[in-house]
C-alpha cells in the first residue's frame, strides 16, 4: 500500500487552487484603453466620470465601459481607432482639466479585479516604449552647495569689515572639492573672522590654518554631508522627473533610482524620445510672495475683479484660492537647499537661501510680521495640439501655490516652515528643491522599442513557449506513458504556479523572462525524470510497483535537491547583479526552481499515490 | 519507450584518454579563437548605437551604408535582419553626441533614402554604461563560479571529486565562449545570463552522477573505483540523456521561434547543454579517477555514519 499524509494532499490542492486564482487574470488579454487623470492630481469624482462618459457618448465615440481606478478614470475600447478618437476629443475639450494617456486595460473580470488580482505587467520589450537611463551629476550638487557657502562667507566677512584675500573651493584629502577655504591677509584677526563666519558655515566643520601668505579658515563638508547632498540631488531629480512624467500622461510609468547616481525612467507606449527628453529635461522655478490679506480671494475669483498689485492663484495645494502680492521676495535659483527636520511644532522644512535673497527676506519679514507668505511653483512647458490638421505648439505655464504660512519671526536666509504633517513636509521639501537650481542630469542609455516590435516579441515568445511545452508533453507521454502524462500535468501546474507567483510579485514580464519560463519547463522535467528513472530501476530489480514508487521518490530526493542548488546559485547571482530584463530572467529562473521542486516532489507524489496507492492488485506500472 | 532497453555497460573510464584528447582540442580551439578573434561584443558592452529599421520595400544594404557614411556616421555597420525590408544598423559610440542628436540624425538620413523608413527599435548605450555592464558581467561570472566552487568543496568532501567537477564546470562556458568567438555571433547581456545558467546546469549533471558514485561506493566498497564509476555513469545515463533531450526541445523551440532577440541566448544555452552533458559523463568522473579516487575518500570508515545523513 502506498500512502501519503492527508495534510499534504490538502496543501497541494490549496496551493494549486490559489495559484490558479492568481494566474487567472493573465489569460484574459487586454483592451486598448484611455486613462484620464486630473491635472491637479485630485481624484476624479463619480460625477466627473459620468460627465466624461456623457461627453464621449455625445461625440459618438464608442467605448466598452469605464471605471474609476485609484482616482483615475479608465475607459476601455474595442479598437485602437476608438481609443485615439476618444483621446483627441477629451484633449480638445478638457485641455486644462485632464491629462490623458493611452494604455491597455486588462480584460480581467470585475470579480477578480475586486479581489485585487491583476495580470503580470509587461516589460518595455513586450509592450513597446522608451527606456532612459540618466546620469545625475552629483558632484555638481556638492560644488553648488560649496558655492553657496562661499558666497555667504564673502558677505559675512564684508558685513563685519574683515578683509579677505581669497575665497575658494578646495579639495582637502579628497579628489574633488569638499571644502571652502577663506584666505585672510596677515593683518586680519582670525578669531573675529571665525566668529563672523559661524552663521555662514553652520553645520560644517570649521578649522583654521596658517599659510605662508597669511591664515585661512576652512569649512569642510564631511563624507556623510557630501553623501547627503548627493542623495538630495538624486531625490530632487527624481521628483522633478516624476512631475514631468505625470504631465506626459504616460500610464504606469516607472521612475526609480539605480545605483548611486543614476535614475532610470521607463515609459510604456512612448515613442518620440526627442519630445519626451525635451519635457523631462526642463526645469521648474519657485517664487516666494507675500499674501494680500486685505482682499478676499474667493470674492475675487467669483467677481473676476483682482485687486491692483495682486494676483489670483486658483491652483493651490490646499484647495482654496489665494491672492498674492506681485513683488517677488525670492526665486528658485536663490534657494540653495530645502530639507526636512523635526521642530518643536512637529515636522518642518528648513529652507536655505543665498545671501542676496536672505537680505530681501530679512527686509520683508521685518516689515510684515504675522502676515502670510506663500510659495509658488512655476512650470513652463510646450504643448503640441492639432488645430485644423496642423500641429500648433504653445507654451503653457502652470502656477501652483504649494505652501502658505504665517511669518512668525524675522529671518533672513535660513528659516523653517512648520505646521506640516510628516508626509507634507517631505513633499514640500522635494517640491522646493525641484524648483531650485537644477542639478544637471544627462541621458547615458536609451532604448526604444516600437509597439509592433513589442507585439512581435510577445507573439514569438508565446509561440516558442507553446511549441516547446507541446514538444515536451508529447515526448514525456511517449517515453513514460501514464507516468509521462502525470509529469505533463505536473509541468502544467508548475507553469501556473510560476505565473501566479510572478503576478503576485507584480514583477514585469520581459522577453528573457518568457525565456526563463520556457527553460523552467525544460528543467522541471528533470526532477520527474530522476524519480521515474529510479522507479524503473527499482522495477528492474523486481521490486513491487508500489514499493518502487516509494523508493523512487525517496532515493531521487538527494539528487534533485543537489542539482537544483547549483542552478539556484547562478540564479541568485544574476538576481543580485543583473538589471532590467536580465534580472527578470533571474527572478523567473530562481522562482522556477522553487515551484518545480514543489510540484514534482509533492504534486506528482500526491497524484501518483492517488492513482496507484489504493490498488491491492497492481501488477505493473505504465512507465 | 526507452533509450536503452537494458542496463547499459559502456566502458567510459577505459576510453577516457580519448575524451581528454578531444576536450583538450576543444579547449585549445575555443581559447585560441577567443584570444585571436575575440568576441563580437554587442552594444551592451561596447557602448554605441544599435537600430532596427523597417522599410516599406526591399532595401539595399550598401545604399544604406553609403547614405549613413555620407551623413557623417563613422563606420556604420548595416545588415539585413529577418527580411529584405528590415535592416539592423550599428554605430560605434560617440561621446560627443547625445542620444537625441544621434536619433535625429539617423532618422533624417534614413528618411532621405525612403520617407517610409521606420525605426522599430533604437538603443543608445553610453560608453561608460558599456564598461560597467562589462564589469558586472565579469563579476557575475566570477561570483557564480565562486559560489559553485564553495558548494562543491562543501558537498563532496574529497578534493578529487571537487577537482573533477570544477574542471567540468570551467569546460562548458569556455566552449560557449569559443563558439561565440568562432561564429562571431553577437555577444550580449542575455548571452552572459545564458552562460551562468549553463554553469548551473552543467554542474547539475555532475552532481547527479557523483551522487550515484557515492551510493555505489557505499554498497560496493570492494569493487575497483573504475568499475564503480562506470556503473554509476551507466546507471544515470538514461536520466542524463532524457533530461538533456527534453531541455533541448524547449531550447530549440526558443532558438527557432523566439525571434532574433533571443537567438544568442538560446544558442549559448544549447551549446552549453550539449557540452555540459558531455563533460559530466566524460570529464568530471574521469578526472576524479585519475586523481586516485577510492571508496575510502568518499566514505572514510569512521565517518561513514555521519555522511549518510547529508542531504
Amino acid at each position: 500500500m502506498l500512502e501519503y499524509p492527508r495534510w499534504k494532499y490538502l496543501l497541494v490542492a490549496a496551493v494549486l487552487l490559489l495559484a490558479l486564482l492568481f494566474a487567472l487574470p493573465n489569460f484574459f488579454g487586454e483592451d486598448p484603453a484611455l486613462q484620464v487623470a486630473r491635472k491637479d492630481h485630485a481624484a476624479i469624482s463619480d460625477t466627473d466620470a459620468r460627465s466624461l462618459e456623457g461627453f464621449l457618448r455625445q461625440r459618438s465615440v464608442h467605448f466598452i465601459r469605464s471605471y474609476l481606478d485609484s482616482g483615475r478614470l479608465m475607459v476601455r475600447f474595442a479598437s485602437v481607432p476608438d481609443q485615439l478618437a476618444a483621446r483627441d476629443a477629451v484633449n480638445e475639450q478638457y485641455q486644462g482639466t485632464y491629462i490623458t494617456a493611452l494604455s491597455f486595460a486588462p480584460r480581467t473580470p470585475e470579480l477578480l479585479r475586486a479581489l485585487g488580482l491583476r495580470p503580470m505587467p509587461l516589460g518595455l520589450d513586450l509592450r513597446g516604449g522608451l527606456y532612459l537611463l540618466y546620469q545625475v551629476d552629483v558632484n555638481a550638487a556638492v560644488s553648488q552647495a560649496l558655492e553657496g557657502y562661499a558666497q555667504d562667507a564673502r558677505r559675512a566677512l564684508a558685513g563685519a569689515n574683515i578683509p579677505v584675500k581669497d575665497v575658494a573651493l578646495v579639495a582637502l584629502d579628497t579628489p574633488r572639492p569638499n571644502a571652502v577655504r577663506v584666505v585672510l591677509p596677515p593683518e586680519a584677526d582670525v578669531n573675529a573672522a571665525r566668529s563672523a563666519l559661524t552663521t555662514a558655515f553652520q553645520g560644517l566643520t570649521v578649522t583654521t590654518e596658517s599659510l605662508a601668505s597669511g591664515s585661512a579658515v576652512n569649512a569642510v563638508l564631511t563624507t556623510a554631508q557630501i553623501r547627503e547632498r548627493q542623495d538630495y540631488a538624486i531625490q530632487q531629480n527624481i521628483t522633478t522627473l516624476r512631475n514631468r512624467v505625470n504631465e506626459l500622461g504616460v500610464s504606469e510609468p516607472i521612475v526609480q533610482r539605480q545605483g548611486v547616481d543614476r535614475i532610470n525612467v521607463q515609459l510604456p507606449g512612448v515613442q518620440n524620445s526627442a519630445e519626451v527628453k525635451d519635457i523631462l529635461g526642463r526645469v521648474a522655478t519657485l517664487e516666494f510672495r507675500l499674501e494680500d490679506m486685505q482682499h478676499n480671494p474667493v470674492e475675487a475669483q467669483q467677481t473676476g475683479r483682482v485687486p491692483l498689485g495682486s494676483k489670483l492663484y486658483t491652483h493651490t495645494r490646499f484647495g482654496h484660492p489665494v491672492l498674492l502680492k506681485r513683488e517677488v521676495i525670492a526665486t528658485g535659483d536663490q534657494l540653495t537647499n530645502a530639507t526636512t527636520s523635526q521642530s518643536q511644532e512637529g515636522p518642518a522644512v528648513n529652507v536655505r537661501l543665498d545671501a542676496r535673497a536672505g537680505e530681501n527676506m530679512l527686509r520683508t519679514t521685518r516689515a510684515n510680521l504675522n502676515k502670510r507668505m506663500a510659495v509658488v511653483l512655476i512650470d513652463k512647458r510646450r504643448e503640441t495640439t492639432e488645430v485644423d490638421g496642423k500641429k500648433v505648439a504653445r507654451e503653457i505655464t502652470d502656477e501652483e501655490v504649494v505652501n502658505d504660512a504665517t511669518i512668525r519671526g524675522v529671518f533672513s536666509n535660513n528659516f523653517q516652515i512648520t505646521g506640516l504633517q510628516a508626509g507634507e513636509a517631505r513633499e514640500l521639501a522635494l517640491l522646493l528643491r525641484s524648483g531650485s537650481l537644477a542639478i544637471p542630469l544627462y541621458p547615458i542609455e536609451e532604448r526604444a522599442v516600437g509597439p509592433s516590435l513589442g507585439r512581435d516579441n510577445i507573439d514569438k515568445g508565446v509561440t516558442a513557449l507553446l511549441v516547446g511545452m507541446a514538444g515536451v508533453f508529447v515526448f514525456m507521454a511517449l517515453y513514460y506513458k501514464t507516468f509521462g502524462l502525470v509529469a505533463d500535468l505536473v509541468l502544467l501546474a508548475n507553469v501556473v504556479l510560476l505565473t501566479a507567483l510572478l503576478s503576485m510579485m507584480r514583477a514585469s514580464l520581459s522577453l528573457p523572462g518568457i525565456a526563463g519560463i520556457i527553460l523552467t519547463v525544460g528543467m522541471a522535467v528533470d526532477a520527474n525524470v530522476l524519480i521515474y528513472e529510479r522507479i524503473r530501476e527499482e522495477l528492474r530489480k523486481g521490486v513491487s510497483p508500489q514499493a518502487a514508487i516509494r523508493a523512487g521518490f525517496e532515493k531521487a530526493f538527494s539528487a534533485i535537491a543537489d542539482s537544483n542548488v547549483t542552478t539556484l546559485i547562478a540564479g541568485v547571482v544574476l538576481w543580485v547583479l543583473g538589471t532590467g530584463p536580465i534580472r527578470g530572467f533571474a527572478v523567473v529562473l530562481t522562482l522556477g526552481i522553487a515551484t518545480s521542486m514543489f510540484t514534482s516532489l509533492m504534486g506528482s507524489r500526491a497524484l501518483l499515490t492517488l492513482m496507484y496507492g489504493g490498488r491491492r492488485k497492481l501488477a505493473r506500472l505504465s512507465i | 519507450m526507452e533509450f536503452f532497453s537494458h542496463q547499459t555497460n559502456f566502458p567510459f573510464m577505459a576510453t577516457r584518454r580519448w575524451w581528454y584528447g578531444l576536450s583538450a582540442l576543444f579547449m585549445v580551439v575555443s581559447l585560441s579563437a577567443f584570444f585571436t578573434r575575440g568576441l563580437n561584443l554587442a552594444i551592451d558592452f561596447t557602448g554605441g548605437v544599435s537600430a532596427e529599421v523597417s522599410f516599406p520595400g526591399p532595401v539595399n544594404v550598401d545604399t544604406v551604408r553609403t547614405r549613413l557614411a555620407a551623413a557623417g556616421f563613422h563606420e556604420p555597420q548595416v545588415q539585413n535582419f529577418g527580411s529584405a525590408r528590415d535592416i539592423a544598423i550599428r554605430l560605434p559610440p560617440d561621446p560627443q553626441q547625445s542620444a537625441t542628436a544621434i536619433r535625429a540624425r539617423l532618422e533624417g538620413a534614413l528618411h532621405e533614402l525612403d520617407s517610409g523608413a521606420q525605426v522599430a527599435q533604437l538603443e543608445v548605450v553610453g560608453p561608460q554604461v558599456g564598461n560597467e555592464l562589462k564589469l558586472s558581467a565579469v563579476q557575475a561570472l566570477f561570483f557564480t563560479l565562486l559560489g559553485i566552487f564553495l558548494y562543491i568543496a562543501f558537498r563532496f568532501h574529497t578534493w578529487r571529486l571537487s577537482f573533477g567537477a570544477i574542471l567540468a564546470v570551467l569546460h562548458d562556458p569556455i566552449l560557449v565562449l569559443g563558439f561565440f568567438a568562432l561564429t562571431q555571433m553577437s555577444f550580449d547581456l542575455a548571452v552572459v545570463a545564458a552562460m551562468l545558467a549553463v554553469i548551473g546546469y552543467s554542474l547539475n549533471d555532475t552532481v547527479v552522477v557523483f551522487d550515484r558514485i557515492r551510493e555505489r561506493f557505499e554498497t560496493n566498497r570492494r569493487s575497483a573505483p573504475e568499475v564503480v564509476l562506470d556503473q554509476s555513469i551507466n546507471q544515470t545515463l538514461s536520466r542524463t540523456i532524457m533530461t538533456k533531450v527534453v531541455t533541448s526541445i524547449v531550447v530549440v523551440a526558443l532558438l527557432f521561434l523566439g525571434g532574433p532577440v533571443l537567438k544568442g541566448f538560446s544558442a549559448a544555452l544549447l551549446i552549453g547543454i550539449i557540452a555540459g552533458t558531455y563533460s559530466s559523463i566524460y570529464i568530471s568522473s574521469a578526472i576524479a579517477l585519475d586523481c586516485g579516487l577510492t571508496a575510502e575518500h568518499v566514505f572514510p570508515s569512521d565517518k561513514k555514519a555521519a555522511l549518510d545523513h547529508l542531504p
